[in-house]
């Protein structure tokens, strides 16, 4: 967690990147401390990838201040780079080299010897767990192995920030649990981490702290748990109804809980006590498909900020 | 955190160019056949054209009044423009492969290297091939007895400044480029240049103006250059085609670290 | 038979919205050839004047030598990458082969397609030539069929080549090793008699210098010998027959699993 008694390790405000008359990031302040795990949680087109592009000191600031590590961007963006890893949100691994020859030629652009550039590539090849694939072309490599590559690529200079740009986007869930327990990791092991994701799990499991994202804007910063707490119910009651069968007038879910979201497929009913209030609506003679109640989410907390389901 | 600027090492853009060459080394490290045979074609011009069609064109008359063979003739122009079409094979096609399917260069831009390192490494690794060519041209022609004059060895650095020439404006070309179908222009340009920049025949041949618009062409100026100095018949002309090549790429050079930059750093 | 129309019919479609960049090659290349190299190049073959072209001048020479060498860069482009790019890169081929397309139907469908674009090439190449007045002769536009021949008896061949492989890394050696030399030494250029003696006989075996000649003598009118025309025509068949029959086996072992 953030101690106010360590500088940020990054720190921005009013930080704005325009693609001409599109305004991509509009004046949004954060910071980041050392060793925390920080995540940007938006849909697509919300403005992330273009934060941590200009992190990354890959696209000039349009305006605001932006410090990494204590450096400007523009001015230091070699230096900068020289103490961060960066996995994009494509992997652009080197196809014309070999799996370990990508890790190897990686820690080469970042003024390692060869030997020790080699000995990082081998260990960080087992710590992905492709060792086995060293010599191997990266074409024939599944998503969930180029994944792991690119991530092993990011270590090689030993960063002291990570940033991810949807890290788990397009994999199979085991090939997104086995990320996600090397991130945890290295996290661990003090590595700060800034990701960008859609996924409301990935967000809970790998943020201490995250800023939700709409429009070009932050809606709200907070820990995940911060975040329920403050913008959703302990509980929520889901309903399905079979098609055309839905409750038409919404006055029948009146009082029985603090807020209600009718979306196209749906019913949330969010109450501290979700039992309690499918009770109660039995007893009115709702009859719903079927009834699940669950704990509060983060993909409550972006319905509830923006009005709309993060993934359509 | 304020120690973090001792920690970060200091640094100048551009000279991390030769981790690029390394990496290319690399990669040529498994498909070398491909890099040694690329000797190959202009020998095969060479003994075609030198000695094939040189036998049917007799002695050809130089300005100074002295007569040399066809084949003593052709090699210098047929070694200036062997250095124009490697540097832009090399240039384009690889370079936009790069550029817009593999996204080589943003993967590296996360590193410490800089656009500059990207534009100076390629065209670097062009020229150190050109003059592994330019070399081993020069060493066919040894072996077929077409050396005339001892100045010849220069025409190794006067290739390297052809490549380079050639190599900086096609990579800036191709950064414009968005379809393959778009480098046939390369070829409109590349293909009249290589045929009628008085590669096969003296300038002579044509009436002013025409004569004068085609000495002011890029690969006329190399071929020129690469002449004088395999005939010896080297003038003050000389200085005219190395200051015309080397603006030619340096202009292309910076054109082509503007334009990578607003294509990568967007 | 339909099913090898279907297939020309779909590579003609692809064609259509490509073919303004061929026009390039097709009629400015032949263009720029004859004039730097028969014209140019060709006053001083004309005025070293020793006499080893008989009563020609050298462009009328080099003129079909070119059209038939033109015919092989084609054929040899068009059966190495877009054959590849089937197989390999987009998998049309395997989504014919869902459709009652046959293998056989690929095989001649592709070669007719060949066929066509070769007779367009030549026939631009042809005209380029009555431009430059290079036409001796009216069994001369009997060279776009040479044309379609010489290109015919590499693209079948190679294209059997390419079936058999799992990346485009081959294809430079062929035309680094194969086209580009043959290009230059059979006969488009220079005679062949100029070359030593075991370099000569290759030569002859290979198909270029078949076509070069056979060009040569239709538009120059000088055919002495009709038995020598015969022989480059077999030669050229024996090619083309050859290289059609191997297609057939190595499109069906590739395609047909």
């Amino acid at each position: 967690m953030a101690t106010s008694s360590e500088p940020a390790l990054i720190h921005a405000r009013g930080l704005t990147k325009r693609f001409g008359a599109f305004t991509a990031v509009d004046a949004v302040d954060f910071d980041v401390a050392p060793g925390e795990s920080f995540g940007f949680l938006g849909p697509n087109g919300a403005g992330k990838t273009s934060t941590v592009r200009m992190i990354g000191c890959v696209s000039p600031v349009t305006e605001g201040v932006l410090t990494v590590l204590g450096l400007d961007p523009a001015a230091d963006s070699s230096r900068i780079k020289s103490r961060i890893g960066v996995v994009p949100q494509q992997d652009t691994l080197d196809m014309e080299l070999t799996v370990r020859e990508n890790l190897v030629i990686y820690g080469r652009y970042f003024d390692l010897s060869r030997r020790e550039a080699g000995r990082r590539a081998d260990e960080l090849l087992e710590f992905v767990q492709l060792g086995e694939r060293a010599k191997s072309q990266v074409e024939p490599l599944s998503g969930g192995m180029k994944r792991r590559l690119t991530i092993a690529r990011s270590l090689i200079n030993e960063p002291s920030l990570l940033l991810l740009d949807e890290p788990t986007t397009g994999l199979d869930p085991q090939a997104r649990h086995l990320l996600w327990d090397r991130l945890y990791r290295l996290k661990q092991r003090g590595v700060t981490l800034v990701l960008t994701t859609h996924f409301m799990d990935e967000a809970e499991q790998l943020c201490d702290r995250l800023v939700v994202m709409d429009k070009a804007k932050i809606v709200a910063v907070g820990s995940p748990r911060e975040l329920i707490e403050q913008y959703s119910t302990r509980e929520v009651l889901e309903l399905r109804f079979p098609a055309d069968a839905a409750p038409t007038d919404g006055s029948i879910f009146d009082g029985v809980a603090s807020r209600v979201e009718q979306l196209p497929d749906r019913v949330l009913l969010y109450a501290d006590d979700g039992e309690a209030a499918a009770v109660v609506l039995h007893e009115r003679g709702v009859r719903p498909e079927t009834s699940l109640v669950r704990r509060s989410s983060l993909e409550d907390v972006f319905l509830r900020l923006t009005g709309r389901s993060l993934i359509e | 955190m304020t120690s973090l600027s001792t920690i970060a090492p200091a640094y100048q853009p551009g000279t991390r160019a030769a981790r690029l060459i390394e990496r290319n080394v690399m990669v040529y490290r498994r498909t070398w056949i491909m890099l040694v045979s690329g000797f190959f074609e202009p020998v095969f011009y060479l003994l075609a054209i030198g000695f094939g069609i040189g036998g049917l064109v007799g002695p050809i008359l130089l300005p100074s009044g002295e007569h040399v063979s066809y084949a003593v003739f052709v090699a210098p122009g047929l070694l200036a423009s062997s250095a124009m079409n490697g540097a832009i094979y090399d240039s384009t096609f690889n370079i936009f492969f790069k550029l817009r399917y593999a996204k080589t260069y943003d993967a590296m831009l996360s590193t410490p290297m800089a656009v500059t390192d990207v534009a100076v490494g390629e065209i670097a690794w062009a020229l150190i091939r050109g003059t592994m060519y330019a070399v081993g041209f020069l060493v066919a022609m040894a072996f077929l007895g077409l050396i005339k004059s001892p100045l010849i060895v220069f025409a190794i650095p006067g290739a390297m400044l052809i490549g380079f020439a050639f190599a900086a404006v096609g990579m800036a070309a191709t950064t414009w480029v968005r379809r393959w179908t778009d480098f046939d222009w390369i070829f409109v340009v590349t293909l009249p240049l290589f045929l009628f920049s008085a590669t096969f025949y003296p300038i002579t041949v044509y009436p002013e103006p025409l004569r004068t618009f085609v000495s002011l062409t890029p690969l006329t100026q190399g071929v020129e250059l690469l002449r004088s100095l395999a005939l010896g018949t080297v003038g003050p002309d000389i200085l005219v085609h190395i200051a015309y090549l080397l603006v030619m790429g340096l202009v292309g050079l910076v054109v082509v670290d503007r334009r990578l930059a607003r294509l990568l750093l967007k | 038979m339909t099913a090898a129309l279907r297939v020309l019919e779909f590579n003609a479609m692809g064609y259509r919205r490509v073919w303004r960049g061929t026009l390039f090659s097709t009629f400015l290349s032949p263009v720029l050839f004859l004039a730097a190299m028969g014209l140019g190049l060709g006053a001083f073959v004309d005025q070293g004047g020793n006499g080893a072209l008989g009563p020609f001048s050298y462009a009328a020479f080099l003129a079909p030598g070119l059209l038939a060498g033109q015919a092989m860069q084609t054929a040899g482009f068009e059966s190495t990458y877009p054959i590849m790019g089937a197989i390999i890169w987009d998998r049309t081929y395997f989504g014919m082969l869902a459709t009652p397309i046959t293998v056989t139907g690929i095989v001649f469908g592709t070669l007719g397609w060949m066929a066509v674009r070769l007779a367009m090439v030549s026939t631009a190449f042809f005209i380029v030539m009555v431009a430059f007045g290079l036409v001796a002769s009216p069994l001369g536009i009997l060279s776009i069929g040479v044309g379609v021949m010489t290109g015919l008896a590499f693209a079948a061949p190679i294209m059997a080549f390419a079936a058999t492989r799992k990346n485009d890394q081959a294809f430079s050696m062929i035309f680094r090793f194969g086209l580009t030399p043959m290009f230059l030494f059979s006969g488009t250029f220079f005679p062949i008699e100029r070359l030593p003696a075991r370099i000569q006989l290759l030569a002859e075996i290979l198909p270029l210098h078949h076509g070069v000649a056979l060009a040569r003598h239709l538009c120059l009118g000088d055919a002495a010998d009709r038995s020598d025309q015969v022989v480059h025509v077999v030669v050229l068949s024996a090619y083309i027959v050859a290289g059609t029959i191997a297609a057939l086996i190595t499109f069906r072992r590739t395609l047909v699993r």
